[in-house]
């Protein structure tokens, strides 16, 4: 303080970092346009038409989506840099996730904009939120800085507790908004303190400064810097739902909207589990003896916990939470076997999972819509006949589902492969079978999903001899009235939806046919260190 | 006399202690709420006295940032209790039980 003090009273000028505008486009695009959306709603006022909206997000999106490549590119040529004096890292690492957080964004914005008309709570509002939050997600995702990682930790969650109670009028809603506000805040708090713990112990909260402290001095009692460790672990654990940190997760998945439910489950999964591994890889990177074998319990209770559980709830959004907190397992035990080099099976799976999850959620909401369901919740029983209604859609789902189940011939295949065969070149052979018992019990949960979606409805019809004879005797005509009024049932599947379905099922089976990209792709996503 | 500096952090922990208990137990909705603030105040007491304790200003402008966040939960926190309990004399948690499973 005395510092500032004394800059101010000798005239010298404060050093103010150089801000590199270029490295934030992507962020500025999504907050601008937010801004730009909510300007345009006071100025225009409310219509019910919010296509333009929707259009305008998306567009914003695939910008920021276009730029992250293009940053990308140039940390492939120009190598890997931090920005404003040390807070960002413009890296392979951030990129990559910057280009997976548009992509989950794109998928979303194209869902909610059928989904929310149908539960009667559509609003510019709902695109401004989702741009926001995805703002933070990326600001985590470059964060190399504690206090930034939590700034864009916040705008995320801050964001997302409005959209998780976005349909007012749903108690479901609203219920779930509060637990995720409470437990949320809770966890956001822990990982405060746990910064203020690190921050007391290493005597810094940027990435770097924390790694170069720890390589150069041993400390003679580090119980607090350990205290500090577990705490942000716990807190990030919480926003990528592990273990015993899952609680939540189901009762949210299941009260949000499910386009929210998507949202959540793909973009902030992919920014909390990004965080998570740029902390510990990058600042306690020298602390790994200490905190690998508390990944290791953490990540085969959050398989083990995950595909259990999955496979005894009756809610189709309740089973996927389940399945979303087993492919969480994945990804960390990819992360218990990876060194900060080899991190690339990770990020293969978290971006398959993304993908897979955010597109199996983009069906359900769809099929909510075409239901006309306003509920928020949708049992198993609910999907049968779904298959003889709307082939397509339960084609889309099936492919979705057996992809996440890890069948051949989809990314999902490949990106569980990938871990696994990490797992097994580590040497951590009864691990490898643990997680591979895993697979088998959550398939369990996919198979059943899709086998309720293609059994027929079963109704009891009780039809006197009478009629039978008419209906014989009319048979072709009797057909024909059936089937018009099926038609008529029928709603259209809104075009927006059926893109970005479109785009995840082409993700999930094109990457898998040329394998490639992604695997060199996410190969090149190493961390600045 | 001056107080040793670990002192506030004893205290420091144990006011994040009340507030992470009280946050889990108590059913009241409001009180969770301010345990909640609780929590995050007694982060930044942590957060000063190291920066005092280290002579290093980035510990108390971390401070600023915490309260601004906390400023922004709150308004969003006060607005969806306020949306949930419209027309209720009460607000417990004990109210909030359709999902469980």
């Amino acid at each position: 303080m005395m510092y500032l003090f004394a800059t101010v009273l000798n005239g010298s000028p404060i050093k103010f970092p150089q801000i590199s505008y270029v490295s934030i486009l992507p962020e500025i695009i999504l907050i601008g346009v937010a801004a730009t959306i909510m300007l345009l709603v006071a100025l225009i006022g409310r219509t019910r038409a919010t296509y333009g909206y929707t259009g305008l997000g998306v567009a914003a999106a695939l910008i920021s989506g276009v730029w992250s490549y293009h940053l990308n590119q140039s940390v492939t040529s120009h190598g890997a840099r931090s920005v404003i004096g040390g807070a960002l890292a413009v890296d392979g690492f951030s990129t990559f996730f910057m280009i997976l957080t548009s992509l989950g964004l794109i998928v979303t914005l194209l869902v909610a904009e059928a989904y929310l008309y149908k539960v009667a709570a559509r609003g510019p509002e709902f695109v401004a939120l989702t741009l926001l939050s995805a703002s933070g997600a990326m600001l985590m995702e470059s964060a190399y800085d504690l206090l930034v990682l939590f700034i864009g930790l916040e705008i995320l969650s801050i964001s997302l507790y409005v959209m998780v109670a976005f349909t007012t009028s749903r108690k479901l809603s609203k219920e779930s908004a509060f637990k995720y506000f409470i437990l949320g805040g809770f966890a956001s708090a822990l990982f405060l303190y746990g910064l203020a713990l690190t921050y007391g112990a290493t005597g810094s909260t940027n990435l770097a400064k924390i790694a170069l402290f720890l390589s150069n001095n041993t400390l003679t009692s580090n119980g607090v810097l350990l205290a500090g460790m577990v705490l942000i672990l716990a807190g990030l654990g919480f926003k990528v739902a592990l273990v015993p940190f899952q609680f939540w997760t189901p009762d949210v998945y299941q009260g949000a909207p499910t386009t929210v439910t998507g949202y959540m489950s793909g973009v902030v999964k992919a920014a909390g589990f990004a965080a998570l591994l740029r902390v510990f890889f990058v600042a306690f990177e020298t602390l790994r003896a200490d905190w690998q074998p508390v990944l290791l319990v953490v990540s085969v209770l959050t398989l083990l916990v995950g595909a259990v559980l999955a496979v005894v709830q009756k809610d189709v959004k309740r089973t996927l939470a389940y399945s979303s907190i087993n492919h969480a397992g994945f990804i960390l035990l990819g992360l218990y076997v990876a060194t900060a080099a080899s991190i690339g099976d990770s990020l293969y799976y978290l971006f398959a999972y993304t993908v897979m999850s955010s597109g199996t959620f983009a069906v359900i909401s769809m099929i909510a819509h075409l239901e006309d369901r306003t509920e928020m919740s949708l049992s198993l029983t609910d999907l049968k006949g779904l298959s003889s209604k709307y082939p397509k859609v339960a084609l889309s789902l099936a492919i979705l589902l057996l992809a996440q189940a890890g069948a051949p011939f989809t990314i999902g295949f490949l990106a569980k492969f990938s871990v696994l065969s990490a797992v097994i070149q580590a040497h951590h052979y009864a691990l490898g079978v643990l997680a591979m018992l895993s697979v088998v019990i959550a398939a369990v949960l996919y198979l059943r999903i899709t086998l309720s979606m293609y059994s027929p409805v079963v109704e009891k019809r009780d039809v006197s001899d009478e009629e039978l004879v008419q209906a014989v005797s009319l048979g072709a005509v009797a057909v024909e009235v059936e089937e018009e009024t099926q038609v008529k049932v029928k709603s259209k599947i809104p075009l927006p939806a059926g893109i970005a379905v479109f785009i995840a099922l082409a993700i999930t089976i094109g990457l898998a046919l040329d394998a490639n990209p992604l695997v060199h792709f996410a190969a090149q996503a190493t961390l600045l260190k | 006399m001056s107080v040793p500096g670990s002192w506030y952090l004893i205290l420091a922990a144990t006011l994040f202690g009340v507030g992470a208990f009280g946050l889990l137990v108590r059913r009241n909705i409001l009180i969770m709420f301010m345990c909640l603030e609780l929590m995050l105040n007694a982060v930044n007491l942590t957060l000063v006295t190291y920066s005092r304790m280290l002579n290093d200003i980035a510990g108390q402008v971390s401070v600023f940032f915490v309260l601004v966040v906390a400023a922004a939960e709150v308004v969003v926190g006060l607005g969806l209790i306020v949306s949930i309990f419209r027309g209720k004399r009460q607000v417990t948690a004990d109210d909030l039980h359709i999902l469980r499973g």
